[in-house]
């Protein structure tokens, strides 16, 4: 009895649509329209916050009248399937690339990555960077083999948009400007302590940074990083993701190779 | 099983906005309350902010998407997520709903209500021993703010309460706004409710507020909102109830439109202010 009432009342929440389930009351004896209409408010309220407070840039872009009507129709062919909120919306970008009202905002999946990117970071296990000096002390005849372990808040989102600039605009870091005529970006999340951090990589720099994550020795990140740009710099990579703290250590090869 | 025991003072419901103005000073107040979910992450700011909250003050963990109402069976991966978070705190008392909010593999984000009936008791109790011997800890179980009613209801709110309560062995959560917006939605006089009650069991009260609108007949239809000062019948109803127990832990809640932290205090300090009449007529 009880199970199917549930059933009922929750197909009711999640589409408008239907009438209200049969067996509800109230002490003045009316359908209780209104009344299941402030569960369905709850509900879907409720959502369109989780998902705004997680992708404050991607509001802004839209504006929030958009925003809620597009959460809307995500939550209703993708409602949360954990009571774990936090990781709600993973696939928010996927839905925003096929969403036909936002196609003219073509760089807007990849913003919603970098928030989703931004989110894990936040959320992601602690731990302390590595420090800036330990490759330093590695004997040079074995740097070709090393390998690194990413810090736990580190990804990387490939974009043939300037999604970093386009971020910072949205997100009170950088003005409002054109960006008619900017080049793709790349970015580096990282929270190397309690903030997080979005850097904008240089050439190669996404290609050489997924590559040491999939666990290839820094030499096959350099080919493979050369190969992606003619320009990449792999000085100017290492200390650049060093200072931005996205290692959490490194491997050297066993003795003898 | 350890029992939920919250020092008998006004607490505050923790919101990350108020962190750096809490640890500027000491704060008059006798524990924090969280959300258990907020606290599942792995590990970034807020369980720095909570470890810091922690080393100064009593914790409570107040879950909200156990789903503990559902006809269906408990997510076992949520009450493993919530024993870390009891693990890592070790607070002083955690309590849950008597609502549902997961159904089929849906988490519908809402405190949702329930018939009472002896087979929602049945599942209602099944899943309070679950958790409580899953936490090895007693829990609190919180009576809902409630909007509509089912036919098929056989059992007082308060007498089903009870029994869970006498099944179980947990203790309760009295939220005294959900008290008056449900009293008020129903058209019953609160404080038959609450001379129902099993006040006995109470270990911890909500304060909070809520917003005001109507059905379609006209008739007062409060929402729990969670967004305003506690009003002043849901004060005079928590003056009466503290006259009655003594003190009892008592969690000033505010989740929307949350304002200054200077605010919140000031809420709690009201609710102080009434504890400690109390606690000085007890002793006199």
């Amino acid at each position: 009895m009880s199970t199917e009432t549930q059933t009922r009342f929750a197909a009711a929440l999640q589409d408008g649509t239907l009438p209200i389930p049969a067996g509800l009351n109230s002490w003045n004896a009316g359908r209780p329209e209104r009344r299941f209409g402030v569960y369905r408010n709850n509900v879907a309220v409720g959502l369109i916050g989780a998902l705004a407070s997680r992708f404050p840039a991607t509001e802004r872009i839209v504006g929030e009248e958009f925003f809620a009507a597009m959460a809307r129709e995500f939550i209703r062919h993708h409602p949360p399937r954990s009571p774990l909120l936090l990781s709600y919306g993973d696939d928010f970008g996927n839905f925003a690339k096929a969403f036909e009202p936002a196609r003219a905002l073509a760089y807007l999946p990849d913003i919603i990555r970098l928030e989703i990117a931004r989110g894990h970071a936040y959320h992601a296990a602690d731990a302390q960077p590595m420090a800036g000096d330990v490759l330093a002390a590695v004997d040079p005849s074995r740097l070709a083999g090393l390998t690194f372990v990413m810090h736990p808040s580190a990804s990387v989102v490939r974009s043939p948009h300037p999604v970093v600039t386009i971020w910072a605009m949205n997100a009170g870091e950088m003005e409002i400007a054109p960006i008619a005529g900017l080049a793709g970006e790349d970015a580096l999340i990282v929270r190397p302590q309690m903030n997080v951090e979005v850097h904008r990589l240089p050439p190669g720099g996404a290609v050489f940074l997924e590559a040491l994550q999939t666990g290839s020795t820094l030499a096959a990140a350099v080919e493979s990083a050369s190969a992606d740009s003619a320009d990449f710099n792999l000085s100017a990579n290492i200390a650049g993701a060093l200072g931005a703290g996205a290692f959490a250590a490194v491997h050297q090869p066993p003795a003898g190779d | 099983m350890i029992p939920s025991e919250l020092p008998r003072r006004a607490g505050v419901g923790f919101k990350p906005e108020h962190f750096s103005d809490i640890i500027a000073g000491s704060q008059p107040v006798g524990f924090f309350e969280v959300h258990a979910e907020n606290y599942m992450g792995a590990g970034g700011p807020p369980h720095a902010r909570l470890g810091k909250l922690r080393e100064d003050y009593a914790l409570s963990v107040h879950g909200v998407g156990l789903s503990i109402g559902s006809m269906q069976s408990l997510d076992k991966e949520h009450l493993a997520r919530l024993k870390i978070v009891c693990d890592r705190y070790q607070p002083d008392s955690f309590s849950e709903h008597l609502a549902w909010s997961t159904h089929d593999s849906v988490y519908l984000n809402d405190l949702l209500p329930l018939p009472y009936t002896e087979e929602t008791l049945d599942r209602v109790v099944e899943h309070v021993d679950q958790v409580q011997a899953a936490l090895k800890r007693q829990m609190l179980l919180e009576n809902p703010a409630t909007y509509l009613l089912f036919e098929e209801s056989t059992i007082e709110e308060t007498d089903f309460l009870a029994e869970v309560v006498l099944r179980t062995g947990c203790g309760l959560l009295l939220d005294v706004n959900n008290v008056f917006v449900a009293a008020t939605n129903h058209h019953m006089d609160p404080r038959a409710y609450l001379a129902r009650f099993p006040l006995e069991f109470v270990r911890e009260i909500h304060l909070s507020g809520h917003s005001e609108t109507v059905d379609e007949a006209g008739a007062p239809l409060l929402i729990d909102s969670h967004d305003t000062p506690v009003k002043d019948p849901v004060w005079a109803l928590y003056q009466e109830l503290i006259d009655r127990t003594g003190p009892v832990a008592s969690l000033v809640e505010w989740d929307n439109d949350v304002p200054q932290w200077s605010v919140l205090r000031a809420e709690a300090e009201a609710a102080e202010a009434i504890l400690r009449r109390a606690a000085r007529r007890s002793a006199a």
